[in-house]
């Protein structure tokens, strides 16, 4: 299988033996189910033991999994009547980003989500997922949109970033993150966002600012990529698993920071062993989220955003007990 | 001839060595870093620490911003008994943030209060690329956020003087967050119509050029002020060219369409002061 990760070898060896077992116990007539059924227990064991215990560097490879599901993928299966839109309206239209009306349980919505390729071919052409300025102004414009319209909107984050180019400097990627983060502070509809993958610093908060924000399990967000943190603190990239367990970057770390609302749970092994289980389990987090939302007029939904986001921090006071040490 | 009676003198071309450099008393004279000048750093001070023969604007503490574009007396600090504290148990992380406090005498990178420019009352944060390069982390991030919910509160305009390598790593997520917390801010100062203005100072890049300071009503910058999203570095390894020399400087900024004014030091509090002027025009 393509994409096995170093950490799930000894359920890949297991999964193996079993597979030849029962070619065996068919190609000769032996009945051996005695042994198949310890084997079959055997790797319930492990498998549990490994997805049970997993550590922050073995949910990154999780998260970049080639065939773990993108946006594309979420939205056909979640969503009935997908139309997607394109361009910014003033330059051009950024791939990496994909946006759209669809209806969720029969009711309109606007989704918007990063897109990378799944292959050599679709990641050049959506450059990897990592926009550019017309990008965010894309999906900026969907979300006035969405807002003229009254319609929730619904945000999958997946990226490994901003896109750090020439032209990407020379069009504004500062200022059209910026922009995002202040109107989606502003938007008198409810916003729901969920890092289904990847989700690297302003590059994914450009489509984050949420009432409700929600993390798959087996996905990371944070300022900075484990790479990227590896190269600024100790000035060596090979140190990324290191960074991934000092950062904090985990489903359960965030929700543990209070940074994100709910933590969806993964299919065992990962979003790609089961998309249509993987997207039933979103829909759940997504439906009860909405339901929720829908009830608060628009005033409430602004003030909830910026409540929401004004706690985030940790600081005191210097007569403070806790104090700086 | 007569002079041959005399014992020759000799003459030596001298050459400046580190060792000399290293002989002139520490803070007495300063080097410009871009046209090699030296000057008195007395004459450097009194020209606002701008080189006096290339213009060069050299970096300012906070408090050397505010003594410049702040009325004398009229300062007032906010937060600046807020502290920082260790989310992620980072190794040695409050021991470098107490070095900083003790060298800067300010408590985290942004000095943030209310004062007057020519008598008009603002709100204003400035931040300090001497403390941990500007970085923002949680306390930056909310002495930020309280300066201008103290702004919209009290109906002034919010001034910011940012100077920012960007988001903190050391906090993690949490320096993040801190670019949507401010933004919430802002957007709620921003709905009561009242006036954001943006000063860029050297250096204003990552997490801080991608929220706040990108998102004035004005947009101005310090001359040659390094101003961008990424790092030229990683810009250069990602599409393997080498970038044009003035690439991400204020006037690079300000050539594609990213700034309102590039202002030099000695006209920004007279530029300020005109602004204020024209947004308080109907109350007067």
């Amino acid at each position: 299988m393509v994409g096995d990760l170093e950490f799930e070898r000894p359920a890949k060896e297991l999964r193996n033996k079993i597979a030849e077992l029962k070619k065996f116990m068919d190609d000769k007539g032996i009945d051996l189910s005695d042994e198949l059924e310890r084997l079959e227990e055997r790797l319930e064991k492990v498998e549990k033991e490994i997805y049970g215990n997993m550590t922050p560097w073995d949910r990154v490879q999780l998260a970049r999994h080639p065939e773990r599901p993108t946006t594309l993928d979420y939205i056909t299966t979640l969503f009935t009547d997908f139309l997607e839109l394109h361009g910014d309206r003033l330059y051009g239209d950024d791939e990496a980003i994909v946006g759209g009306i669809a209806k969720f349980h029969g009711k309109p919505v606007t989704v918007i989500g990063h897109q990378r390729g799944k292959d050599t071919k679709e990641n050049l052409r959506r450059n990897f997922g990592m926009p550019h300025p017309e990008g965010y102004r894309k999906a900026l414009r969907l979300m006035k949109q969405a807002e003229k319209f009254n319609r929730p909107i619904v945000c999958l984050l997946d990226t490994k970033g901003a896109y750090p180019g020439m032209s990407a400097e020379e069009r504004g990627q500062s200022e059209a993150i910026a922009r995002n983060l202040v109107e989606m502070a502003g938007l008198t509809v409810p916003v729901i966002c969920i890092v289904i993958g990847e989700g690297a610093s302003g590059g994914a908060l450009a489509i984050g600012v949420g009432n409700h924000v929600h993390m798959l399990e087996n996905s990371w967000y944070s300022v900075i990529s484990p790479e990227g943190a590896a190269a600024l603190l100790w000035k060596d990239s090979t140190q990324a698993k290191r960074a991934a367990d000092t950062m904090k970057i985990t489903a359960p770390d965030l929700l543990d920071m209070g940074i994100i609302d709910q933590m969806v749970p993964e299919v065992e092994g990962g979003a790609h062993r089961d998309l249509p289980k993987q997207a039933s389990l979103i829909e759940t987090v997504l439906k009860s989220s909405l339901d929720e939302l829908s009830k608060m007029t628009r005033d409430e939904l602004v003030a909830h955003r910026y409540e929401k986001y004004k706690k985030i921090g940790q600081y005191t006071f210097e007569n403070d007990s806790i104090g700086v040490k | 001839m007569l002079k041959d009676l005399f014992a020759k003198k000799r003459k030596y071309a001298t050459i400046p060595s580190d060792r000399v450099k290293q002989d002139v008393p520490e803070g007495l004279m300063t080097k410009c870093p871009v046209c090699k000048s030296i000057m008195t750093t007395k004459e450097l001070n009194k020209a606002n620490k701008v080189c006096i023969s290339c213009d060069h604007h050299f970096r300012m503490t906070a408090q050397e911003r505010i003594n410049l574009i702040i009325d004398q007396g009229t300062f007032n600090e906010t937060n600046k008994g807020m502290q920082t504290e260790n989310p992620l148990n980072f190794p040695n992380y409050l021991e470098t943030i107490e070095k900083d406090r003790k060298k800067t005498g300010i408590n985290e990178a942004v000095v943030t209060g209310s004062g007057d420019i020519n008598g008009h009352s603002i709100v204003f944060a400035v931040m300090d690329a001497h403390f941990r390069m500007g970085s923002m982390g949680s306390v930056v991030g909310e002495k930020i956020t309280r300066a201008i919910e103290v702004a919209t509160e009290e109906r002034k305009p919010f001034i910011i003087f940012t100077a920012s390598g960007g988001a903190r790593m050391q906090e993690g997520v949490l320096s993040l967050m801190q670019m949507a917390k401010t933004s919430v801010a802002l957007k709620r100062h921003h709905e009561e119509g009242l006036l954001f203005i943006s000063v860029m100072t050297h250096p204003t890049t990552g997490g801080v050029s991608a929220s706040f300071a990108s998102i004035g009503d004005y947009n101005f910058a310090e001359p040659q002020a390094l101003i961008g999203f990424a790092g030229r570095r990683i810009i250069e390894q990602t599409i393997r060219q080498e970038l044009p020399e003035d690439f991400q400087t204020a006037e690079f900024l300000l050539k594609h369409g990213q700034l309102d004014a590039v202002v030099h030091r000695s006209k920004m509090k007279s530029t300020l002061s005109t602004v204020l002027d024209i947004h308080q025009g109907g109350e007067e």
